[in-house]
């Protein structure tokens, strides 16, 4: 975990440049997705893949950054750069709030506890029917969309953002994850007794990772609602807190770029199933069932147990 | 109000022996069981086939079903757990991506074989028992009753004879228990088929109140998740009552304090969280660990 790193990092987020001018229109639109949604997985890694907190409610943050960001553009009239802002802080904060009493309980009961928190905000965004619109959802108008004159409904647009917003948070992951707060943090995963007894506040360390993690979620969810301009309430439901930790375990948990090759995995197989045939579950199923038998860790995971020490 | 009593004791009572189930495998096992729901649907979507192939006799078809279903469906947890879960030695990250996609698995083949409409399941008796204030559907009497004969059993299964004996001994620890000779893997395979049978038991008993559909295993998963979190790991009573806590809260609070159903959901949802974050180990769960 030590050193290197940064190169396949660059590597990655070179290969993406790229893609802005070499893929082909259809995935050049689905990796804008893919990237907002690594994005969002980026930051659940950094609190499941290195802290530990195995959280189901992070639909509630990455809602609170989508919802912040909406209401901030269209009931605030906020231009998008500070609309992405205010969902961003929404994230983080909803994040810290959700932190400071759900970290009073670990393991099972941190997970239910954060669920249930979750569920409560799906709820109050069901039942605030008269602004959010419930399920149906609030579509963006274009207006809102515009940032500095370029349209961010244009592929050609969204995708440098993306790709934007996503390395500057696969670069802070690796930051972080190399600094000595990052080592605390897997020190608080490992034995967070003899963290404890090394003198780091426990309850300290997990509420930062968690904020930040909230954090990620917020960029995530704000960038998805200026991008897609659409903010709905089954984005905010139990599914939305499950699929970040299904990407970073089939990615790798602990690993920087395991939750982007997961999200990104799971994507084109779901895709490519469906090409296949109208029983796509059943074959996603069955590719997760040979895929977690053949790497337990992950597929980054997994690579780097059998000896190729370089990947991030 | 009594109305909303007796409908918050029928779910409850489903909602118990499908937590019970997930409890089993949870404390036993350390398995966070994400296809348990679909093991609920399951039992739900077969008790279907199963009365559809006695037209003339619901009773006979519907009894038939509540004791193949359950079978039918322990038989594919089984197979789920000696063909995948053992394989990856019950480590927690990877047995939850397992079961989920399990549970992709067996949405998909619901969804392929029985369709995507609700389709309900006609009551084995139709009854109505009189009571001093109102009538009220005699069958849903009945599947309290059942439910909690069966959580008797299960109550008896563990506590009172050497099958109990045995799983509790692994669910306290894996390794003396494989030092004294107990077939774990066997155990766990009999423990894994033991709950998602109870789940299949639920649905089939509620099957005939709710209509049977391919996507009604994702309630009855949370709800059970929470019961067992609630009662407490490891504590029949204190799913039981965590069942009946949950089951009767939304009815109670959104009939007693006049509250809207989404208003009197959401007050349920942050008050089963500050218990939690109040009292980690659960309602009648032990302190340590």
């Amino acid at each position: 975990m030590r050193g290197g790193g940064l190169l396949p990092v660059a590597g990655l987020l070179g290969v993406l440049a790229a893609g802005q001018w070499l893929l082909p229109a259809y995935h050049h639109a689905n990796l804008v997705r893919i990237m907002v949604l690594a994005l969002y997985a980026t930051g659940y890694n950094i609190a499941f893949g290195y802290t530990g907190l195995l959280s189901l409610g992070h639909a509630l943050f990455f809602a609170a950054g989508l919802y912040g960001a909406s209401f901030a553009a269209t009931l605030a009239g906020l231009p998008p750069g500070a609309a992405l802002a205010a969902g961003t802080a929404a994230g983080g904060l909803a994040a810290a709030a959700v932190g400071v009493l759900a970290l009073r309980t670990a393991g099972v009961a941190f997970m239910i506890v954060t669920l249930m928190f979750a569920q409560a905000g799906w709820l109050a965004i069901l039942a605030l029917g008269p602004w959010t619109r419930g399920d149906e959802g609030i579509v963006l108008p274009d207006a809102a969309r515009a940032l500095a004159g370029f349209d961010l409904s244009d592929d050609a647009v969204r995708y440098p953002l993306a790709l934007a917003l996503f390395a500057a948070g696969l670069l802070a992951c690796l930051w972080l994850v190399r600094s000595r707060a990052g080592r605390v943090m897997v020190a608080m995963r490992e034995n967070e007794e003899r963290a404890r007894m090394l003198g780091y506040d426990p309850f300290r360390v997990k509420l930062a990772a968690l904020a930040i993690s909230g954090t990620y979620a917020g960029a995530a969810g704000a960038a998805y609602a200026l991008m897609f301009g659409y903010a709905g309430a089954s984005l905010a439901s139990v599914q939305y807190s499950i699929l970040p930790l299904l990407w970073v375990l089939v990615g790798g948990a602990g690993t920087v770029a395991g939750p982007f090759v997961g999200c990104l995995l799971m994507f084109y197989l779901i895709d490519y199933a469906s090409s296949l045939t109208s029983a796509t579950l059943l074959l996603v199923g069955l590719a997760l069932l040979v895929l977690v038998l053949f790497a337990p860790r992950g597929i980054l995971g997994t690579l780097r147990e059998k000896g190729v020490r370089w990947l991030p | 109000m009594l109305l909303a009593l007796m409908e918050g004791l029928v779910s409850a009572a489903v909602l118990a022996l499908t937590a019970v189930g997930l409890s089993l495998t949870f404390g036993v096992m350390r398995v966070v069981n994400v296809a348990h729901g679909e093991f609920f649907m399951l039992g739900a979507v077969l008790a279907w086939f199963v009365t559809q192939a006695f037209p003339g006799a619901p009773a006979l078809g519907f009894a038939l079903a509540l004791v193949v279903c359950p079978l039918c469906v322990a038989a594919i947890a089984v197979l789920a757990d000696l063909l995948v879960l053992k394989r990856l030695a019950y480590e927690p990250a990877p047995t939850i991506v397992a079961t989920i996609g399990l549970l992709y698995v067996l949405q998909q083949a619901a969804l392929s074989l029985f369709g995507p409409d609700a389709r309900p399941v006609a009551p084995p008796f139709d009854f109505r028992v009189q009571l001093p204030w109102f009538g009220y559907s005699g069958y849903k009497l009945c599947v309290i009753l059942a439910a909690l004969a069966l959580l008797g059993l299960v109550w008896a299964l563990l506590s009172r004879t050497r099958i109990g004996l045995v799983m509790r001994a692994t669910r306290i620890d894996r390794e003396m228990a494989r030092a004294f000779a107990i077939n774990v893997d066997l155990v766990y395979a009999g423990v894994f088929g033991l709950g998602a049978g109870l789940a299949a038991v639920a649905a089939v008993l509620i099957v005939p109140i709710r209509q049977a559909h391919y996507l009604m295993g994702a309630d009855p998963l949370l709800l059970s998740f929470i019961v067992v979190i609630i009662g407490g790991l490891g504590s029949l009573r204190g799913t039981l009552a965590a069942a009946l806590l949950i089951g009767l809260m939304d009815g109670l609070l959104s009939t007693a304090l006049f509250l809207p159903p989404t208003v009197a959901r959401i007050a349920a949802t942050l008050l089963v969280a500050l218990v939690l974050v109040f009292r980690p180990q659960g309602l009648l769960g032990k302190a340590a660990a």
